[in-house]
């Protein structure tokens, strides 16, 4: 019974060309926009580590001065040195990355070449464990390295590639300002999204939540050491002239701390302790304002800062009332296309078929539009993500569809279909039997 | 007649006792309504398909509006083209910055294709500057109004080509070095403020002369010179904000620096070359990071937004389509289902033209309904787009204009199926009756 259902269905579709066609081509537009817009938001806001997110944290206390203090205000987004420092220093949690960026002068090996500017993230060798960074040569370097200020350093991919063909650098030296470093580390294509370790948006909304991981990582301490600056940075305080950004005592937020807590309870005593530290800095007179202190979790942290950038958001929602546009398009059709077969149901439902029969078949058939539309619209989707990744944005080398987008697309096409098909299924299956046949 | 298929009438209903014979008058409303009240689901999807037309067509539009308003707002640096930006790294330990620049900035001048240069530690169209407090009440710093600060030497107001309305220019005594954030004046000999940050800090009266207090860091200086305008920020659109910026006479000296350079009238290409060279003449401990005419910087600023007002484009098109064709296929099949009641209406001396006018009045009743619906969907759409993404409120206008336009969609995507109708011949009706 249920092939007899899908084969009237079938026979059904086949009729009127023109107008099967323009539904097919309707549902396959509404299909191609949302596809192409969800996909992208997908990408965009995807876990940049599954399963591990939830046990990555970032941590900020508030320095600022009690003047513009107002209970539930934000506190700064980064530390100051003498914060994280200090945090990083008690070693609390199990694992604890200590950073913040800058940019470097590379010379080449080559001598002839001349020197050019690279992204450098100075952090700590936990590091690169939270964030399961893949290497391609070598490791991290040691924690004795770290305290001893060492000059080592690990590079990315793409500067291994330009500097050395991509070949086993370890052990290799490279000049950084002008002090000569040892890569004792390589990195594997490291491309999380959202860039998650250091979410920043100015004013317009522009960030770069999205952009290439650093070439250069070097340890804290030894940046420190050199002076290299930071490249955003929030002074909340006067401080004397000729007292650098880096300098221990300025009042100027720049560092970053993310530790890793394996259970809530962790969690719970870290954020106990925050408190306690920032009793203590209280008392000593470096804190004005009241307690004021956050322990976001990875997914927290993505959510509070939006990562999903405001043109895809407002995207997805012109994309879905595109979508709903083209399913009422298709229901109009579908009704129009389904009663014009009426005399013919009639008759159907005078040789015995059941309302229930006829109502299965139209919504068969809605479904069949919606199966050969996502086909269709899987096409348009393909294009519309190629046009994606012409576009001038920073994520636009990851927008690929991925098996659960492609599973989604025909689900998406199929349901919303018959959705569409509801009405009119309904409204045919309630035509009269045809008990007399005079006039046809 | 007893089998003949009932399509969307009630049990019972035999044909065309409604129509009136003559019809002659232009809009035959009652027919209509006793007509549509009879294919109500379909009615019912045409009108809903307009409203949510209508809906995104305003918004889309809108944004569209916005995003290319933005582009097209004014930096207040005159000839933009003549205009270009070198960012300058300096290379490892760079000794005394302050000194390197003015050497830089001297020879940068000396050369034939420049009119003039100067140096900050940001230029106009690039991106949102840095931004303070500047208030004429100093124990107040939440008071007066935030604007974008450029730092600037003497050379900044020729350089750029801004208009000064009141007061004077910097003089080269008046600039102090700063090594980036890491030094502190709680005084400067002036500032120079835009006409938008005069008003913002006096609606009504003059404030060159005043001190002002800007913050953080309570530093005091005196308004010396008001320019007509310059940018905050190109992003800020036509918001307030948009034209409040001020200048500093600090010399930057940080390890990145901006030069901006005028050239002379048709020779940016040789002064670019030329500057290049000379500035790698004087020294190689340095990278030059970019150079690029402002013309330029102002098209990569608002790339993106170009990109998103014509995908919006596109989409606005392909949905017109789209609505078009769901009015010509639902249309058309009226037409074929009421073929038997046109026939007896011209046999009864209905003209062609009075079918025609039938069929567009008919869905000009949908689409007025329709767009009623639509501009409320419009203004809800509007307001979660406000709440959630913020952009600004839409104005009626683009609800009128939406309108017409969905109307004037509606009327030719029925015309086809309508002048059809009209062509039915009277006899058809005679025979098949």
């Amino acid at each position: 019974m249920l092939s007899y259902d899908i084969e009237i269905a079938l026979r059904g579709f086949g009729r009127d060309k023109v107008m099967t066609a323009l539904m097919v081509m309707a549902v396959a537009l509404g299909i191609g926009a949302s596809m192409t817009v969800l996909t992208v938001f997908h990408v965009l806001s995807g876990d940049p580590l599954p399963g591990k997110s939830q046990t990555l944290f970032y941590v900020q206390v508030d320095p600022e001065p009690v003047r513009e203090y107002y209970p539930g205000v934000e506190p700064a987004s980064r530390l100051t040195r003498f914060d994280a420092d200090a945090l990083y220093a008690s070693g609390r949690a199990s694992r604890q990355a200590i950073m913040y960026g800058g940019s470097v002068a590379v010379h080449s090996p080559n001598p002839k070449d001349i020197p050019f500017y690279a992204n450098a993230r100075y952090t700590s060798p936990d590091f690169f464990s939270m964030f399961e960074t893949p290497f391609r040569y070598g490791q991290a370097w040691s924690a004795a390295a770290e305290r001893d200020r060492e000059n080592v350093m690990v590079i990315g991919k793409t500067l291994n590639d330009r500097l050395f063909g991509g070949r086993n650098s370890v052990g290799r030296t490279l000049q950084i300002n002008d002090t000569v470093f040892r890569i004792v580390g390589v990195l594997d294509a490291w491309r999380p999204v959202p860039k998650f370790y250091d979410l920043y948006r100015g004013s317009n909304g522009q960030s770069s939540n999205y952009s290439e991981t650093e070439d250069v990582f070097l340890p804290y301490s030894t940046a420190i050491g050199m002076g290299l600056k930071p490249n955003i940075v929030l002074c909340v305080g006067r401080r004397p002239s000729g007292m650098q950004e880096t300098d221990l005592a300025a009042p100027c937020t720049w560092a970053q701390l993310w530790v890793q807590l394996n259970t809530p309870n962790e969690a719970q005593r870290y954020h106990a302790y925050l408190e306690s530290y920032s009793d203590a800095q209280r008392a000593a007179g470096r804190f004005e304002r009241p307690n004021n202190v956050r322990l976001r979790s990875l997914p927290q942290y993505l959510d509070f800062n939006n990562v999903v950038p405001r043109n895809v958001r407002l995207q997805l929602l012109f994309a879905f009332a595109f979508l709903f546009l083209c399913l009422v398009n298709t229901g109009a059709l579908i009704l129009a296309k389904f009663l014009l077969r009426s005399a013919e149901i009639g008759t159907r439902r005078a040789l015995g078929a059941s309302r229930r029969a006829i109502f299965a078949q139209h919504l068969v058939e809605s479904a069949t539009i919606g199966l050969v539309g996502g086909f269709f619209g899987l096409g348009l989707t393909v294009m519309g993500l190629w046009v994606v990744r012409q576009q001038p944005v920073q994520y636009a080398d990851v927008v690929v569809l991925d098996w659960s987008m492609l599973a989604l697309t025909f689900a998406l096409a199929i349901s919303s279909s018959t959705i569409a098909g509801l009405l009119p299924a309904w409204r045919v299956c309630r035509v009269t039997p045809a008990f007399g046949f005079k006039d046809r | 007649m007893a089998g003949a298929p009932r399509l969307f009438g009630p049990p019972g209903y035999r044909g065309a006792q409604r129509l009136s014979p003559h019809g002659e008058g232009i809009m035959e409303f009652g027919p209509i309504l006793s007509s549509l009240r009879r294919n109500k689901v379909g009615a019912a999807l045409i009108a809903l398909q307009i409203a949510v037309t209508l809906a995104v067509l305003c918004n889309a539009l809108f944004i569209i509006e916005q995003q290319t308003a933005l582009s097209r707002a004014p930096s207040g640096v005159e000839d933009e083209a003549s205009v270009f930006v070198i960012t300058n790294r300096w290379v490892g330990d760079s000794g005394d910055l302050a000194a390197r620049e003015r050497t830089d900035l001297a020879a940068l001048r000396a050369l034939p294709q420049i009119v003039d240069a100067t140096v900050s530690f940001d230029h106009p169209l690039g991106g949102p500057l840095l931004s303070m407090g500047i208030t004429l009440q100093p124990d107040n710093p939440r008071s007066g109004t935030g604007a974008a600060v450029y730092t600037v030497d003497d050379h900044a107001i020729g350089t750029l080509g801004l208009k000064l309305i009141a007061g004077r220019n910097f003089r080269p005594d008046d600039i102090v070095v700063s090594h980036g954030f890491n030094d502190h004046y709680s005084s400067l000999s002036g500032v120079v403020v835009t006409q938008a940050v005069a008003r913002a800090l006096d609606p009504g009266g003059n404030v060159l002369g005043r001190t002002v207090s800007i913050f953080p860091g309570a530093m005091t200086a005196p308004i010396i010179g008001v320019v007509d305008r310059l940018q905050s920020s190109p992003f800020a659109g036509d918001s307030p904000f948009a034209a409040r910026s001020m200048l500093l006479p600090l010399l930057w000296a940080d390890s990145q620096i901006f030069y901006v350079a005028r050239a002379k009238p048709g020779q940016l290409e040789v002064a670019m070359t030329a500057a290049r060279n000379e500035l790698y003449r004087i020294s190689r401990r340095r990278i030059i990071v970019g150079m690029q005419p402002l013309s330029e910087v102002r098209l990569e600023s608002y790339r993106g937004d170009r990109s998103v007002a014509l995908i919006m484009g596109v989409v606005c098109a392909i949905l017109l389509g789209v609505t078009a064709f769901g009015i010509v296929g639902l249309t058309s099949y009226w037409v074929s289902q009421r073929q038997r009641q046109i026939g007896i209406r011209r046999t009864l001396g209905a003209t062609r033209g009075t079918i025609l006018r039938y069929f567009q009045s008919e869905n000009l009743l949908i689409a007025a309904a329709g767009s009623i619906l639509g501009i409320l969907l419009a203004l809800g759409a509007n307001l979660w787009i406000l709440r959630s993404i913020a952009l600004a409120r839409l104005p009626w206008i683009y609800l009128l204009v939406g309108a017409i336009a969905v109307l004037v969609l509606g009327q030719l995507a029925v015309l086809w199926p309508a002048l059809r109708a009209s062509s039915v011949p009277p006899a058809i009706a005679a025979r098949s009756a």
